[in-house]
């Protein structure tokens, strides 16, 4: 069947070529068990290491590396810069880190994109990584404010005085917070209030968790996730496989407790993405570059944006207000579209969204709605719900399996979406 | 009023009771009847006549219906469940059997509620007040929405009443004795979050986001939907209808349970309502009564005593007064000069003193840019913090977010010089009360602001028309007189003068009533109004206190009297400096009958830096920390040197009450009769909520009415005999004295 498509192509003159020669991940694995050990820049090297081994690439042949992460570990807080020295990749090579949420990696992808285009740099590897086996838990503030003044204290005096005023409360340890900080609302919570908001039902979200996982360990089994690498944990032995992957029934899913909003909410363990460790990495290349070293590119990445939207009631409806922005800037449609890969994340409220006029015309300040998303065409080969989700490490995910899936199911264009706390991405492949 | 059309609702199709004149609609989701309640007539929700009738005819119809096991009751109206029971219903009683009649019927039906054979779920979103609550507490289940509109809470304590069906004995029951009695004395409203824990209300709601439909229909719909999913769930147990009691409470109720413990509660609770009202306030210590009634004679006894208690309340002198002030207070939170043609986005205040600060902080949450001028960084910074200080303290109340704070702090900018006036549309002055300074700023000001920029000042004593005088455009100044502390003080008046334009009031109204203020607006002359009352009376405080008064004892007979602070005590928190100015200028312009106390007392105590509690030391000493006060004996070596005698035929303590009432009450009257003034209600608000007028007796208008105009000329022509024309009764006093058919208020 072929499609007659609004564009042959979405070159644009003047505007140099970039492509995405490979891309590769860690398998994702629930937080706390094999990863266990690890700290975050082991995972970003092994993603990294990955990937030049399966590319062949020299390792002086990076130009530049772009990590995305969001908990971040204080003690490797340009963690891209530790993974590549990890790596083995010359220390005169620059590295930075970057953040925004979810979406960190896409982030990560399209500053690479913003180096090329630039002319500053030909080869970049882009990545993002999570571990959430591990976490910088830290004193209470009134805590660290004591234990900073000791270290001023200089006579045995002064630093009893300073100890006597530790009280029981103090030693509450503070946990790195997934709530939003201007409105200190979990993102749980933030989503069940999204799906109500959308009248998203609970057997749709039971539904949808279903279709991901059935998708997911189809794909697995059939060797579709050809961007999955071995990782050889030491004392673990080698894993190659995401282990988030649970096909049940609709009678189990149903009998889930909702987690966040109890007892009344809709989202349970099965709708909503596990905590999960992993990492992620692609190569990307100027095409001449690509081309000159020998490569055969994957896909040319073309056109983003980035939205921001209110932070406590329309957190992750990013995609939809991106999706329509990222098209018209192409100059396609909808129907152009090949393959979707959207992040998970409440993607039924954005289905919903997208597909409603009161929507668009009240919110986004368009005449009519985006449309229908044909979700024959989504998340084929699973999601965040079901192979899991490491936040820094999702955006390189989704590109690859957009990237991959477009050359198995011989597709031209393919739009990746997620959302986050309060920004969100879109591209064009 | 309602069709009764078909209401959709969700899963089998639903069964409609024809129901056409109802406020109140049915329909059926699967078998849980939803009750919305919707008054025809008007923007809320009240317990009326017809509602309840009404609302009793639904009930039985549900109740006859036998395939109906539970009910919903929701509000269509938005932001309100029910907002109480109708006053104007109680007001319409003739006498106290009337209303315990009305009484009687509201507990009858709730009673039937309470007693339902099927379960009923209150889905509150919205003030859920008086009557509303009752209701609600009758329902064997509450939902509530988190939304900040909703709000539960019996006010009628603060109306002279008590919650008059069946709140006195269904309260103590639901949340303990001591809690019970918190909301009751108190009338506040309680949010959905503390109503929770409270166990006020079993399960809350989150508010929605836009989503398909406008985010307060859609939250609405939402617990409708959760309300009916809990009724469901109670009808097949799976919700438990009884909270698991913690150790605490399983403590408490024990404790409530030895009589001895509950007599000790009683004893407490009516010893702090004495402190607090001196017994002035009947309705507290009615509530008392009632709710004792039904825990130590029986519910019977109770319902009886509530019923009986409401009546006798609602036609005591200190309801009708409260209930003035309510009426009052809601027509002065209108702009009765209509839209004004620019709204107010861009604000200066010039002055950042605890007034120009108290300003911005009232301003600055309320969509409004606001730039704080001073000139020097020491006042200007002390400004800024006073303002972060007050959001702070409602970060700490959690009623905002420290990032809300943050937000609003970001609206108001500090600085020294005039930049960004061009983009201002009003100043607000609150700089040193002198005439050439004001005229100073006024002509600074002018030349950098736009044209339509108005010009507020914010004297408590200099007529507005001589600031104006400075003015190139005298139709845009205007009077803003605040009180201090301008966030918990809530009049504002407002001063025109003959040049001020209709529509400069109209914007400095609407602003007003943003900062959340109650509003009355005079014309112009010294002192306007609340200033011209308050200034005889301190003038005959000072008088008093030479006469050898201790302060501490007029302080103790003017809160008898019902002040809420004492005289002496309100001269110190004023400030005697300012005493000193505005008694001057008041007896510049009114000559000797503004005279009292010799004015030389208050100027000596200002030259020894005595100006009151902003100083530390004025009558009395202030020390940080300390709630106690001393006599400062040095003010009172002051007063000695001025010494007068009493005169004994004037000096009892009824006297002392009278000529320093007397003489408040004399002016405010003739602010009535010059036209400073535009009606009496106003100058009961002012009095009430400006000067702390006793609220039991509703305002000088008010307790004139009901004192009685010619007791009151009797009482003067005694203190005139003695002290000449600052006794002498006003014409309009006279008037009324003369025909007792004269009332302010009919």
């Amino acid at each position: 069947l072929v499609q007659t498509k609004s564009k042959k192509t979405l070159a644009k003159p003047g505007v140099k070529n970039i492509v995405l020669v490979e891309g590769v991940r860690t398998p994702f694995l629930l937080s706390g068990t094999i990863y266990n050990d690890f700290m975050a820049h082991d995972l970003a090297r092994a993603a990294l290491l990955g990937l030049l081994n399966k590319t062949s690439l020299p390792k002086d042949a990076v130009d530049y590396i772009v990590y995305g992460t969001v908990i971040q570990e204080v003690k490797t807080s340009n963690v891209a810069r530790e993974a590549a020295l990890g790596a083995g990749i010359s220390e005169k090579i620059p590295a930075h880190t970057v953040t925004m949420a979810c979406i960190s990696a896409n982030q990560a992808i399209t500053t690479a994109v913003g180096l090329i285009a630039a002319g500053q740099c030909d080869v970049v590897v882009a990545g993002g990584v999570e571990t959430m086996s591990d976490m910088p838990i830290r004193h209470s503030r009134k805590m660290r404010k004591t234990m900073l003044t000791l270290n001023k204290a200089k006579t045995l005096s002064q630093r009893l005085t300073l100890l006597s005023k530790i009280r029981l409360g103090y030693l509450t340890p503070e946990l790195p917070a997934l709530t939003e900080f201007s409105t200190n609302e979990t993102m749980g919570h933030s989503a069940d209030r999204l799906t109500a908001a959308f009248g998203v039902s609970r057997r749709e979200q039971d539904e949808f968790a279903f279709r991901s996982h059935s998708l997911a360990k189809k794909a697995q089994d059939a060797g579709l996730l050809s961007d999955v690498l071995s990782v050889n944990v030491p004392g673990k032995g080698i894993v190659s496989k995401d282990n988030g992957i649970r096909p049940s029934s609709m009678e189990q899913l149903e009998k889930l407790k909702p987690v966040f909003i109890k007892p009344h909410g809709t989202i349970t363990p099965a709708s909503s993405s596990f905590l999960t460790d992993g990492a992620s990495a692609v190569l990307l290349m100027s095409e001449e570059k690509a081309l000159a070293m020998g490569y055969k590119p994957k896909a040319y990445l073309r056109d983003f944006v980035f939205v921001s939207q209110d932070p406590k009631d329309q957190l992750l409806l990013g995609p939809s207000y991106a999706t329509p922005e990222v098209l018209e800037k192409s100059g396609i449609t909808l129907d152009d579209i090949d393959v979707f890969e959207f992040h998970e994340g409440q993607i039924l409220a954005n289905l919903k969204a997208m597909d409603s006029d009161w929507f668009a015309q009240t919110c986004m300040g368009r005449k009519s709605k985006v449309g229908v998303l044909p979700i024959e065409k989504l998340n084929l080969w699973g999601g965040s719900l079901s192979l899991g989700h490491p936040f820094g490490a999702t955006g390189a995910r989704l590109v690859t399996a957009a990237v991959n899936r477009l050359k198995k199911e011989g597709g031209q264009y393919a739009l990746v979406a997620a959302c986050a706390a309060g920004g969100q991405v879109v591209f064009d492949l | 009023y309602a069709s009764g059309t078909l209401q959709p609702g969700v899963g089998i199709e639903p069964v409609t009771f024809l129901n056409p004149k109802a406020a109140a609609l049915i329909a059926v989701k699967d078998d849980v009847a939803v009750i919305r309640i919707n008054n025809p007539d008007s923007k809320v929700n009240t317990l009326s006549i017809p509602m309840q009738r009404e609302m009793a005819e639904v009930m039985n119809e549900v109740w006859a219906n036998g395939a109906v096991k539970s009910v919903v009751l929701i509000s269509s109206k938005p932001g309100c469940f029910i907002a109480g029971a109708d006053i104007n219903m109680i007001q319409a009683c003739r006498s106290a059997e009337e209303v315990t009649a009305l009484s009687q019927e509201g507990q009858k039906m709730f009673e039937k509620i309470e007693k339902s054979p099927i379960p009923i779920v209150a889905a509150i979103n919205g003030s859920c007040l008086g009557g509303g609550l009752e209701f609600a507490l009758a329902c064997q289940y509450r939902v509530a929405t988190k939304s900040r509109k909703t709000v539960l809470g019996t006010p009628e304590v603060m109306l002279g009443l008590l919650p008059g069906a069946g709140g006195t004995q269904r309260l103590p029951k639901m949340v303990g004795l001591p809690s019970a009695f918190d909301v009751m004395l108190t009338g506040r409203n309680i949010r959905a979050d503390k109503a929770k824990k409270m166990g006020l209300v079993h399960q809350l709601v989150d508010p929605l986001g836009p989503g398909l439909k406008d985010s307060d229909v859609r939250t609405v719909e939402y617990l409708e939907e959760v309300a009916v999913g809990f009724a469901k769930g109670i009808v097949n147990k799976s919700i438990p209808l009884t909270k698991r009691k913690g150790i605490m409470q399983k403590l408490q109720d024990y404790a409530m349970g030895i009589p001895f413990v509950r007599q000790q509660i009683y004893k407490t609770v009516t010893k702090r309502v004495m402190n607090q009202t001196k017994g002035l306030y009947p309705a507290p210590l009615k509530i008392i009564e009632c709710v004792k009634a039904g825990l130590e004679k029986g519910s019977e006894a109770g319902y009886l005593e509530e019923s009986q208690n409401f009546g006798k309340l609602a036609m005591t002198p200190e309801s009708k007064a409260l209930v003035g002030l309510y009426q009052g207070q809601v027509a002065c939170k209108k702009n009765r000069f209509g839209t004004p043609e620019r709204e107010v986005k861009n604000l200066a205040i010039l002055g950042a003193g605890l007034m120009g600060a108290g300003i911005a902080q009232v301003t600055v949450d309320k969509g409004v840019n606001v730039i704080l001028k001073d000139t020097a960084t020491e006042g200007l910074s002390r400004g800024q913090d006073q303002v972060y200080k007050g959001f702070n303290a409602k970060v700490k109340k959690k009623s905002i977010t420290s990032f809300e704070r943050d937000t609003t702090m970001s609206c108001l900018t500090g600085q020294l010089d005039y930049s960004g006036f061009e983009r201002v549309d009003m100043v607000i002055e609150a700089v040193f009360e002198d005439l050439s300074i004001k005229h100073k700023v006024l002509k600074e000001v002018e030349a950098v602001t736009p044209p339509h920029c108005i010009f507020a000042t914010n004297t408590s004593g200099l007529p507005i028309k001589d600031i104006a005088a400075a003015s190139k455009r005298p139709e845009n100044v205007i009077g803003m007189h605040y009180f201090s502390p301008v966030d918990k003080m809530q009049l504002l008046e407002i001063i025109t003068t003959d040049k001020t334009s209709k529509d400069t009031t109209a914007s400095a109204v609407a602003l007003g009533l943003k900062q959340g203020k109650i509003i009355i607006v005079v014309k112009d002359g010294p002192g306007f109004y609340t200033t011209r009352c308050l200034s005889p009376m301190l003038a005959e405080l000072l008088r008093l206190l030479q006469e050898g008064v201790e302060p501490k004892k007029l302080d103790l007979l003017t809160t008898s009297f019902g002040l809420p602070v004492g005289a002496v005590i309100l001269a110190d928190e004023v400030g005697i400096d300012v005493a000193a100015h505005v008694g001057k200028t008041m007896t510049k312009a009114f000559g000797s009958r503004l005279d009292g106390g010799n004015i030389e007392v208050v100027t000596t105590m200002v030259e020894k830096g005595f100006t009151g509690r902003k100083a530390g030391k004025g009558f009395y000493i202030y020390e940080k920390g300390s709630k106690s006060r001393n006599i400062n004996p040095a003010a009172e070596e002051i007063l000695k040197k001025f010494k007068l005698s009493a005169p004994p035929s004037v000096s009892s303590d009824s006297d002392v009450q009278y000529r320093l009432v007397s003489r408040f009450v004399n002016e405010a009257l003739l602010c009535l009769q010059e036209g400073i003034l535009s009606n009496p209600m106003e100058g009961d608000i002012g009095a009430v909520f400006g000067l702390g007028f006793p609220p039991f007796l509703g305002g000088p208008f008010r307790f004139v009415d009901a004192f009685g105009a010619d007791k009151l000329v009797q009482k003067m022509k005694k203190y005139e005999e003695v002290y000449g024309n600052q006794f002498t009764a006003c014409q309009l006093l006279q008037d009324h004295a003369k025909d007792s058919s004269k009332k302010f208020y009919k």
